[in-house]
């Protein structure tokens, strides 16, 4: 049981690392993804230990927001990258102070 | 295995909310079907009417809702508990709508920019193509901007009445998406917008992520979602309390993302600056307004028993909010990145309010509860800042809006009418008395000082006058500088934004000389149903 949770926080600290450090918009999407995965894991898990299903349910609808998700952040980066041929975040730095 | 139960759904009560989002549907609709030169009407018609419609409905929800259980608060628990439509939320929903209305008349404006709106013709073609300028010659316009605005705002009224944490995600996720959109929407300097539409996405969707563990954290400790089953966890179980601060932790980073509290406001001037100003002045009002909804009603509600373990942490995050926002507002060039940086401010003044947390019952006669004062702040901040920022959008040049602070120099000669309707929503944000913005600040300081915060009134108190300089510095620039060569012009709105202009400046007066029947109204929205 805990060994799940554990593994869930393990998947989303890669992910939140992930978001921090990688260059490309679309590899700091992908990590983005990963932490909801591992919130996913995380609710499974903790469903299965209180023995109720609120936790699975979550699951789907967390699924179901990451695809939205995907479908405005794809089209974002797609426009970024169509402009300025370019998907990282280090080449978009017109707005600062 | 538990027997499902079929939902019940309380259609009248709920039905603003269904009005906006069936709205929003029929907007989508709209666009397949209807040829392209009448969609600017329809859709102007259809989302003000939506909109319009959900307030009158509000208004008859409002005088029929019972009290509930005990007496001390009227509502119901709707959608198998999932949402709570008590006073708080009526009363939020009200404001949302008001801007939403005011929102939807800056998004029709089209005589600022020569016939156009102020959002993109294409927005797929690239910046500086053929395909761009055909789009601009040939007068296009992205109409679905309205369909998003409804969706923007269903997800804005669903956010401070979610009742439990994954109805509380899911709102706030559909809040969040469509305002990426419109963000990179703009029409002039579309590389900025863009670039600002992908800093917001990384960033929201960061945060999202970081809500989203910690309800499952919550969910592990308590084993429900339901606030009210959260709360009683946190009253009973002493175990795993470290599961609970974490989870907690991570919910508030999620949500003080969402009003752009100190260490997660980043993304606030660049956002603002970026964004359509018409998307800017609707998204800074409504976000903030179904944010702090939310807020209150998870602290309150779901944590109010565990005080002691948040209230330290606002404290900081309150205080560092106000000092950085008004410091780090007065090195700003750029109006729109001024006027972001002190919705900064004004998000730590409303974790003023957040923190005197009282209940009704420990009020003596005339004493006001931390509700009703962050309640009534969100009104004079929103309408303020609406009104603001669609003045900014007035002053052109021939690159479009002219946003460099030092071209308003000499603005008050110029145009006198504009620049005192400017100064006069500056002086709101200060604080002046006679303005709803003093109102606002006294209640939210008075609260916290009853409940003892008194460092975070003194660093209100004093980031209030650096504000203050702040805001007379940029009405000296408009009325004693000399202008700077060409000076920016000031277009003629079109009744639509004189309408929010003149509202959200007749709100700001009325609520600083005669602020009582809102007071009131937020008095007898009562307490969160639990």
């Amino acid at each position: 049981m805990n060994e799940y949770v554990v593994l869930s926080s393990i998947l989303f600290t890669i992910g939140c690392v992930g978001v921090l450090t990688r260059r490309n918009a679309i590899v700091v999407f992908m990590c983005v993804e990963l932490m909801l995965n591992a919130c996913n894991l995380a609710f499974v898990a903790f469903a299965r230990q209180h023995g109720n299903l609120d936790g699975q349910i979550a699951a789907f609808f967390v699924m179901v927001v990451a695809a939205a998700e995907v479908v405005i952040g794809l089209a974002i980066i797609m426009t970024i990258f169509r402009t300025r041929r370019s998907a990282s975040v280090d080449d978009a730095s017109l707005l600062k102070y | 295995m538990n027997e499902f139960v079929k939902p019940v759904v309380d259609y009248f009560e709920l039905s603003p909310l269904l009005i906006v989002f069936f709205a929003a549907c029929l907007g989508v609709v709209v666009e397949a079907f209807v040829p392209r030169a009448h969609r600017y009407l329809v859709q102007t018609l259809l989302t003000v009417g939506a909109l319009v419609g959900a307030l009158v409905m509000l208004v008859l929800v409002a005088r029929e809702v019972p009290s509930y259980a005990d007496g001390q608060a009227r509502g119901i628990l709707a959608m198998s508990g999932t949402l709570a439509l008590d006073g708080p939320t009526l009363f939020l929903w009200g404001l949302i709508l008001v801007l939403a209305i005011l929102g939807a008349l800056l998004f029709a404006e089209r005589h600022l920019d020569g016939g156009v709106s102020a959002f993109a013709g294409q927005a797929a073609a690239l910046p500086g193509t053929d395909a761009e300028r055909t789009a601009s010659t040939r007068g296009l316009d992205h109409t679905e901007v309205y369909p998003l605005l409804l969706f923007a705002v269903f997800g804005m009224l669903l956010f401070p009445a979610s009742n439990d944490l994954l109805t509380m995600f899911v709102a706030l996720e559909i809040l969040s998406l469509p305002l990426y959109l419109l963000t990179g929407l703009a029409r002039r300097r579309r590389l900025l917008s863009q670039e600002a539409a992908l800093k917001y996405f990384l960033l929201g969707a960061f945060s999202s992520g970081f809500f989203l563990y910690g309800a499952a954290l919550i969910y592990g400790f308590s084993g429900s979602m339901q606030f009210s089953q959260i709360s009683e966890a946190v009253r009973n179980d002493v175990d795993n309390r470290v599961m609970l601060l974490v989870g907690l932790g991570l919910l508030a980073v999620g949500l003080l993302f969402k009003v752009g509290a100190v260490p997660f406001q980043a993304w606030t001037p660049d956002v603002y600056q970026g964004a359509p100003t018409p998307v800017t002045a609707f998204m800074s009002a409504g976000t903030k307004v179904a944010a702090f909804g939310a807020i209150l009603r998870l602290f309150y509600v779901a944590f109010g028993a565990d005080r002691w373990s948040w209230q330290p942490m606002l404290w900081i995050i309150a205080i560092l909010t106000m000092v950085l926002g008004a410091v780090l507002a007065l090195t700003q060039t750029d109006i729109k990145r001024l006027l972001a940086y002190s919705s900064v401010a004004h998000t730590g003044f409303i974790l003023t309010g957040v923190l005197g947390v009282q209940a009704s019952g420990d009020l003596s006669n005339g004493e006001i509860s931390s509700l009703q004062a962050v309640l009534f702040y969100l009104a004079t901040y929103g309408l303020m800042t609406l009104g603001a920022f669609a003045v900014v959008g007035l002053v052109r040049d021939s690159a479009g809006e002219a946003t460099t602070l030092s071209r308003w120099a000499g603005l008050g000669k110029e145009a006198p009418v504009v620049a005192g309707v400017f100064a006069f929503f500056l002086l709101a944000m200060a604080g002046i008395p006679l303005t709803s913005g003093f109102v606002g600040k006294w209640a939210v300081f008075s609260v916290a000082l009853a409940a003892g915060a008194w460092p975070v009134v003194v660093a209100a108190i004093a980031s209030s006058i650096i504000a203050v300089y702040l805001y007379v510095r940029v009405i000296v620039l408009m009325y004693f500088d000399e202008p700077i060569g060409e000076g920016p012009s000031v277009v003629r709105p079109s009744v639509l934004t004189a309408t929010a202009i003149a509202v959200g400046a007749a709100a700001t007066l009325m609520l600083g000389v005669l602020p009582g029947p809102l007071l009131d109204l937020a008095a007898r929205a009562g307490e969160f149903i639990r």
